[in-house]
């Protein structure tokens, strides 16, 4: 049986021009696979890169070597060559990606922001917002906030809205940045029974989690990044700017 | 490869001199149904002229633009005539001016400026146009009742809001757009730019948007070319160039903007 | 008098003959204003130079010249221009629309159905339709080259919007055999559906813009209006006080300090033979 999602031999070095020209090397060699139904999460100390796979993985970073192979339309792509068109494609039908934290879009309502991926996918906004209002109703988001730009919500509303637009559409790979961080104990577990669901649908999970819990309830094998370490890990401060 | 997949707008190795200066310099790209490209870079970048070049408002000194009209049939804009390229201005694209009052007609209510392109196009009943008028105020948020009044009294946002219906009005699929949110308040801005993307999402519109705000291209935009002096500097995906950006100058505009 | 000084019909031969080139021109495209070499003519720019320079080119010396201004061949105007071409063309003079071969008119149009061998010349002060909307010349011979009108009907649009209805009376433009837009002078719009199908040559000249253009015999002219507001030929619904007219155009007479007023055809020679007038002396 295929994977899903496969990495091979993936690099990645960031290189600051505005720092003369510092190589920051940052993995290399990158080598995993996660089949449907599974979940796997990176592993490793802050800095070591784990992000950095994940964006690898949903085109938002370039990879300087190596192939990502996902499934698209029963065929295998390689994300790390595809073109913008097809890459906006794949994150439409295929992979899904929730961040560390919601980019809030002015003005538009949280409702609407967890909606937007199906309605771009061609489902009628009615039903969109429907089936998004019953998934933030699970999430314990209240009705109240629902017609809300969510900028002024809560560190943890924000990232359940966030949770919500990455779940809500069924994508065969999923992709999430610490989805947990800012939740108290009840909506962790709420989040983890979403993982275990997505898993039952087959879903691939790659995942980056910090909270022993939550990865003994829904890590199926856990890669050690460290393993693919480049050179040394990215210091904090020369972090590439991703302000906006 | 069939119609749908074939692109909408390409520009070919596009360079304009204006005498010894140079306006830009060998751009191309291929622009697709739906599609929306940002064009960045700061003054004196050629992102301007690029955007002439491409509108046909400018002749190129070399390079061509070819653009695939309704019937399927891609052609290079330099062969049509005339009345061709007005005609393809009037029905299948649009332009949004920085400033509202050069794509406006200052002394004619908001339902003759929204309405002029149907009558153009022959429409010839007053109630119909009227009423199709109202609708595009509706979707662009301005109050039914100013419908006749003239934009000499409209607010700088209210304005550009009307130089998108009126563009919109013959559902074009090609908006060329400069500097769309230029010294409006930024609250008028977020309500524009919101405006913008649900409609280009929408109305499944492709667009050429030239700004200076990185903001505003990573809103509206899916891919991004940051110009400077006159060359594209660097081309793709708009949040992969924007939060991985590669080139010098590219790193150097990223990390300029001040954080709110 | 002393006819032998001028050259029939004031202007030289070589004039003639290139304004007749502009009028062929200007019939062979029905509406479109052909630019012609306008000559200083002894009135000023605004009294008629263009009608004049007009009639001037078409005039042979069998023919039979009637002039009016606002309907009637009794104002200065009228009286004026008759006068100049008695005596630089010795032609006969009528104030009989069905007498005359030619006729030159300000702002109206006979009354009298016109025939075959009748040629109509319009005095013309601003030949182009779109210039109150449109003021440069290089944009509005475009329009006219690409047919593109929008913004014709973008007046007329506003005239509904302000007022509920199409607020324009005179120079009414219309669209000639289907092509051109044109303004047919400011007469009332009432007297746009003569010029449609018109058995009468129609020549229109305007002295200081330097136009010329034409409606040949028997030419399609409509009046531009919307589906929902369609033209009408409007006219006070009054009767004429002196022959009791209900469908002609009339003018408004004051009669005294006390707001007394009847109304009379604009069209004196029309009038006057419904009553069964003489022939008065030119």
């Amino acid at each position: 049986m295929h994977p899903l999602l496969q990495l091979t031999g993936v690099a990645k070095t960031f290189t600051m021009h505005l720092q003369d020209g510092i190589r920051l090397p940052v993995v290399a060699g990158v080598e995993f696979a996660v089949a449907a139904g599974e979940c796997v999460t990176l592993a490793g100390p802050s800095g070591a890169g784990k992000s950095s796979v994940l964006k690898m993985i949903f085109g938002n970073y370039r990879c300087d070597a190596g192939e990502i192979l996902v499934r698209h339309d029963g065929e295998r792509v390689d994300v790390a060559r595809a073109d913008p068109r097809l890459i906006l494609e794949l994150r439409r039908t295929t992979i899904g990606y929730v961040s560390q934290f919601l980019r809030a879009v002015p003005r538009v309502a949280a409702i609407d922001v967890v909606a937007e991926p199906l309605v771009a996918a061609g489902v009628g906004r009615d039903a969109a917002r429907a089936r998004a209002g019953e998934l933030l109703a699970r999430l314990n988001v209240p009705q109240r906030l629902w017609p809300l730009p969510p900028a002024t919500f809560s560190g943890g509303e924000q990232q359940r809205i966030n949770i919500a637009r990455g779940f809500l559409p069924d994508l065969p790979i999923l992709l999430l940045d610490e989805p947990t961080a800012s939740l108290d104990a009840p909506n962790r577990a709420i989040v983890m029974d979403l993982i275990k669901e997505k898993k039952a649908r087959g879903t691939a999970i790659a995942s980056i989690v910090h909270d022993d819990d939550v990865r003994a309830r829904t890590v199926d094998r856990v890669i050690d990044i460290t393993r693919f370490s480049a050179s040394v890990p990215i210091p904090k401060f020369a972090q590439p700017c991703g302000t906006l | 490869m069939s119609d749908a997949d074939a692109p909408l707008l390409v520009a070919e190795g596009l360079t304009k001199y204006y005498g010894r200066q140079l306006g830009c310099r060998d751009v191309s790209f291929s622009l697709y149904e739906g599609e929306v490209l940002a064009v960045v870079g700061e003054s004196g970048s050629g992102k301007t002229t690029l955007l002439q070049l491409l509108s046909t408002q400018l002749a190129p000194s070399a390079g061509r633009v070819r653009y695939r009209l309704r019937d399927g049939v891609t052609r290079d804009l330099e062969s049509l005539s005339e009345a061709e390229r007005r005609f393809l201005f009037r029905t299948d694209w649009g332009y949004v001016h920085q400033d509202a009052a050069l794509g406006l007609r200052m002394n004619v209510s908001a339902g003759a400026n929204v309405g002029e392109r149907l009558m153009a196009v022959g429409w010839r009943h007053y109630g119909r146009i009227r009423g199709t008028a109202a609708q595009w105020l509706d979707r662009v948020e301005i109050e039914p009742d100013r419908i006749d009044d003239p934009p000499l009294v409209y607010s700088g946002g209210m304005r550009q809001r009307l130089q998108i219906a009126r563009n919109l009005v013959t559902q074009p699929r090609l908006v060329f757009m400069d500097e769309p949110t230029g010294g409006l308040d930024v609250s008028v801005q977020a309500r524009l730019l919101d405006l913008l993307r649900g409609l280009v999402t929408e109305l499944g519109l492709a667009a050429v948007v030239v700004t200076h705000d990185l903001a505003v291209a990573r809103l509206l935009s899916h891919r991004i070319m940051v110009m400077k002096g006159g060359e594209v500097i660097e081309t793709g995906l708009t949040d992969q160039v924007l939060d991985d950006p590669r080139e010098p100058y590219s790193q150097l505009l990223v990390s300029s903007i001040l954080p709110a | 008098m002393n006819a032998p000084a001028y050259n029939f019909a004031y202007l030289d031969e070589q004039t003639k003959r290139m304004i007749r080139r502009a009028i062929l021109k200007a019939i062979a495209v029905p509406g479109y204003q052909v630019p012609f070499a306008s000559r200083e003519m002894p009135m000023p720019y605004g009294w008629g130079t263009g009608g004049v320079q007009v009639t001037a080119s078409v005039l042979g010396p069998d023919d039979v010249l009637k002039v009016i201004d606002q309907g009637s061949d009794d104002t200065t105007n009228a009286v004026s221009i008759r006068k100049f071409f008695a005596k630089t063309a010795g032609v006969r003079t009528t104030t009989h629309t069905a007498e005359a071969s030619v006729i030159q008119t300000r702002h109206r149009i006979p009354e009298t159905p016109l025939t075959a061998d009748q040629i109509l010349v319009f005095q013309v002060p601003i030949p182009e339709p779109l210039r109150f909307l449109e003021p440069r010349e290089t944009e509005t011979r475009r329009m006219h080259a690409l047919a593109d009108y929008g913004l014709m009907h973008v007046k007329l649009y506003e005239d509904i919007a302000r007022h509920g209805h199409i607020a324009t009376t005179y120079a009414y433009p219309v669209k000639v055999d289907g092509r051109y837009v044109m303004d047919p002078s400011p007469t009332p719009k009432f007297d746009n559906p003569k010029m449609d199908d018109c058995a009468a040559l129609q020549l229109f000249g305007a002295g200081r813009e330097k136009r010329i253009y034409a409606i040949p015999p028997h030419t399609k002219v409509v009046s531009l209006d919307f589906e929902d507001h369609p033209f009408e030929a409007s006219r006070t619904p009054k009767t004429c006080a002196l022959c009791g007219a209900d469908d002609t155009f009339l003018d408004e007479v004051i009669t005294d300090d006390k707001g007394g007023r009847l109304f009379v055809c604009s069209d004196s020679d029309y009038c006057e033979r419904r009553r069964g007038g003489v022939e008065k002396p030119a």
